[in-house]
């Protein structure tokens, strides 16, 4: 046995023509805590996927356990060891915890009879390993985020992993839980397994990786030892050069504000929250999942009761109880996730447009009019460079930028006066990013008022010209854009307690690593 | 214009005659296995009175159909549709016996003809709106709602009735017994009416395009601030107006109304509609399609019958026949399609 792994050496893929990966080479040792860094679109998830098997590259070769492989398939992964843990866990949610943990591998053994008091011992052994305690009937669907993680790497263990592949483990986690996750991946890494943990966020990566590889756009930027590194280098090797943003510079265009939000609560969501959005001005809101900054959203937006608190605009205080209600008050909102809440996927791109605005598009005898319809899509696609071969074809042929431009083409069609972005660029490839900061830049500066809710920091830099600080349901800052930089908004975002900095959580892990 | 447009081929415009392919596919279906009788029974099967003979079968299914089709585009389904028809139809000729004495003048007939017209809509409309109310507000599934109302519409209407037929006093069966020009029974052109009105709702108006919009994604529908609420009602409505066509229809054919008349033709209405290529989880499917399905049910049924009658129990082949069809085209839009996502996931970058 060799004391490496898995190595991949120059790997290349390409596809349609963009170079996802460009000549990376990776190299991952026995127990071994090795983080892939990257912004979204640096190729991270193309070069997970070449590891379990899923896509094949053009150029290179992997070498796993010292067996080079010319065609990893996806069964070839799993029996080498390789585990990929994705962002949606891939459990069943009607089974209970043990089963999920247990079942796969008794499945796997051909045996025509469950063995049921195996499956228990099973996933009780494999808690035991990580050290963390679940209740072993319990129902997936009825247990939280963090708990279903835990479920899906004891799964992982119970296959006989190797390495772990953790992809964006932590964006759906609390402070508290990432604290214990990392607990958890030290007893992993106790139990020989290696793990590739796959971040953009530089705290976490600072405190647990062993070794780090930042790529960016396809290419490795550095592959060094943790040690080396600090939060300057990362963001530098992170970030690097890249397409010269201008800031947004916003100039007050009139005397009033647009929006009023005083004393909003809505329980259980957030509490208190008090902030004006004038026209023209784009007003980030940022925090941790769980802050409340997309609840915040969607009361606005008449999803979520309010229980306290008013909502003026114009200086008129108004009702918003619906999604209806809203939009008759000028509102707009781009859903987080576009797939599910923003587009209507089978359906052609004309009517992905139009869809705001339809009622209006009536021509002879009260009849929708085609020629109408068309035309006001092909403006949009046109306004929007919508890159579309056919715009009768369903928007899921669309590239995700594409996608994401087809849902703002959507609203602005119906002429928002204030316009709400929910993670505006969240799987948009880089180039389109830039093109779509753009594009809510001029919307702004024509006297919309946006709001962009993201914990995309260079993202809230480049775009906002104030940006507001959720944590816990409450506001907790609000910032002009020139007070800040990237570190500053960065410990920001994450600093949870002011009692809870770098240095002292890792003193009370190290007990468990010792 | 950009290099991309290189894809845009002279045959585009194919699509919006023939959608996904299924449309072309029911075509072929039609012409062959009407092509194939015609060969097989050259003596009975192309002619002006078997056409006059299919021509009076269909229509009812074929409305029956688009109810189906309606309720599906949305995501749901109307399993009440023929117990409204029966309650409709019952009320329909209540009607008749109570306004239309047996030496009634012409103007009477006409009066009393209209009120029965009116009332079947009426409870149509008010079945539908029931449905409606159930799916859209109470937020059950339509499977279980609408089954539960189809026992509820046929208990109503047994209890009005006594578990009799209602007769209409032959008021109504010159609908079942003319032929316009000879040649073009009633039903026929009640069909063709109504599909035609239909396939103006669904195409060229907002309501029918939110109809396929909510079908497709509810949640995004509801984000575009689509009142899907409302426009499930309206569908549920506009399914249960179907229904009350077909109770015109049943009334003129068997001048009578029975609370347990045609139960199979829920079944055989969901088997066009699904066969026609509307997609029963919801946002796609086409009135074309409905239209060429029945016909190719019809002809198959027909020729069925012509080819085997001699044999004893030759008439029942025409279940299996349907179902063959069904099968058979079922399995071809499967295979197309699959192909269809191993092309574009070739050819498509990931992200």
């Amino acid at each position: 046995m060799s004391d490496v792994f898995l190595s991949l050496t120059h790997i290349s893929k390409s596809y349609a023509g963009v170079q996802a990966l460009d000549d990376v080479s990776l190299v991952v040792k026995p127990a071994e805590i090795h983080c892939l860094v990257g912004e979204n679109g640096s190729g991270k998830s193309t070069l997970i996927k070449i590891i379990a098997g899923v896509v094949t590259p053009d150029q290179g070769e992997i070498v796993i356990n010292g067996k080079p492989f010319r065609r990893l398939t996806p069964m070839d992964a799993i029996r080498e060891g390789i585990q990929v843990i994705y962002q949606d866990f891939s459990l069943f949610p009607n089974l209970t915890v043990a089963e999920n943990i247990a079942l796969n591998y008794e499945l796997s053994r051909n045996a025509r009879i469950v063995r049921w008091g195996q499956v228990r011992q099973l996933a009780e052994a494999a808690l035991g390993k990580i050290g963390v305690r679940l209740p072993l009937d319990a129902e997936v669907e009825s247990i939280s985020v963090a708990d279903k993680q835990l479920v899906a790497i004891c799964r992982a263990l119970v296959q006989n992993a190797r390495l772990i592949i953790m992809d964006e483990a932590t964006t759906a986690l609390t402070e508290k839980e990432i604290r214990a996750l990392f607990k958890v991946i030290h007893n992993v890494q106790q139990e020989g397994v290696a793990v590739l943990f796959v971040s953009h966020k530089l705290d976490e990566v600072l405190e647990i990786a062993d070794k780090a590889m930042i790529i960016r756009n396809g290419k490795v930027v550095v592959d060094v030892d943790a040690a080396n590194l600090d939060r300057n280098k990362l963001v530098y090797y992170m970030t690097g050069r890249r397409i010269e943003e201008a800031d947004y510079d916003y100039t007050p265009q009139q005397k009033r504000p647009l929006l009023e939000v005083i004393h909003l609560s809505s329980r259980g969501n957030f509490q208190d929250v008090s902030f004006s959005l004038w026209p023209g001005e784009i007003v980030g809101v940022t925090g941790l999942l769980g802050s409340g900054r997309t609840e915040l959203a969607l009361s606005l937006f008449g999803v979520l009761p309010v229980d306290r608190g008013e909502i003026r605009i114009d200086g008129k205080p108004v009702h918003i109880n619906s999604i209806q209600s809203a939009i008759e008050h000028g509102i707009g909102y781009v859903p987080e996730d576009r797939l599910t809440e923003g587009l209507f996927l089978d359906q052609s791109i004309n009517r992905n447009i139009v869809i705001r605005t339809i009622d209006g598009l009536t021509g002879r005898g009260g009849l929708l009019s085609i020629t109408r319809l068309k035309e006001r899509a092909r403006q949009w696609i046109r306004d929007l460079s919508i890159k579309t071969s056919d715009p009768e074809l369903p928007v899921k042929s669309l590239s995700g930028g594409n996608q994401q431009r087809v849902v703002l083409a959507k609203w602005l069609a119906s002429k928002p006066r204030i316009l709400i972005l929910n993670g505006p660029t969240v799987g948009v490839d880089v180039g389109s990013k830039s093109e779509l900061h753009d594009i809510i830049k001029n919307l702004a500066r024509e006297g919309i008022g946006i709001l962009v809710i993201s914990d995309d920091i260079p993202e809230l830099l480049h775009v906002c010209n104030r940006i507001l600080l959720m944590r816990r349901g409450r506001l907790a800052g609000m910032f002009d854009r020139r007070e800040l930089d990237e570190n500053k908004l960065t410990s920001l975002l994450t600093e949870s307690t002011p009692a809870a900095p770098a240095a002292s959580t890792t003193q009370s892990l190290s007990p468990q690593i010792g | 214009m950009s290099a991309r447009d290189a894809s845009y081929t002279p045959w585009a415009w194919t699509r919006s005659l023939f959608g996904d392919g299924n449309i072309l596919r029911l075509l072929i279906a039609c012409v062959v296995i009407f092509v194939v009788m015609s060969i097989l029974r050259p003596d009975v099967f192309p002619t002006p009175e078997n056409f006059l003979s299919m021509g009076s079968q269909f229509p009812e299914i074929g409305i029956l159909a688009l109810a189906i089709m309606i309720t599906m585009l949305t995501g749901g389904i109307d399993l009440s549709v023929v117990s409204v028809a029966n309650m409709s139809g019952v009320l329909a000729a209540f009607v008749i016996r109570a306004l239309i004495p047996a030496d009634a003048e012409a103007g009477q007939v006409a009066l009393g003809l209209a009120a029965a017209v009116v009332v079947a809509f009426l409870t149509g409309a008010l079945a539908g709106f029931v449905n409606g109310l159930l799916v859209a507000y109470v937020n059950l599934t339509p499977i279980l709602a609408t089954l539960g109302t189809m026992t509820l519409y046929t208990g109503l209407t047994v209890a009005m009735t006594r578990g009799n037929a209602v007769f209409a006093e032959n008021r109504l069966v010159f609908i079942g017994n003319t032929n316009v020009l000879g040649f073009i029974p009633i039903p026929l052109i009640i069909f063709a009416g109504v599909v035609a009105v239909f396939a103006l709702i669904l195409n060229r108006t907002a309501f029918g395009v939110k109809v396929y919009m909510i079908g497709s994604n509810v949640n995004a529908a509801r984000f575009s601030g689509i009142n899907v609420r409302r426009v499930l009602l309206m569908t549920y409505i506009l399914s249960g107006l179907l229904a009350a066509v077909v109770a015109i229809i049943f009334l003129g054919r068997n001048n009578s109304a029975k609370w347990d008349f045609a139960p199979s033709y829920v079944l055989q209405a969901i088997v066009v509609a699904v066969l026609a290529g509307v997609n029963p989880s919801g946002g796609s499917g086409r009135v074309t399609g409905i239209v060429l399905a029945i016909l190719a049910l019809q002809f198959v049924s027909t020729g069925m019958n012509m080819l085997l009658f001699t044999i004893s129990g030759g008439q029942f082949f025409k279940e299996f026949a349907w179902g063959a069809l069904l099968l058979t085209i079922m399995v071809a839009n499967h295979l197309s399609e699959q192909r269809r996502l191993r092309i574009t996931r070739r050819s498509k970058p990931e992200t």
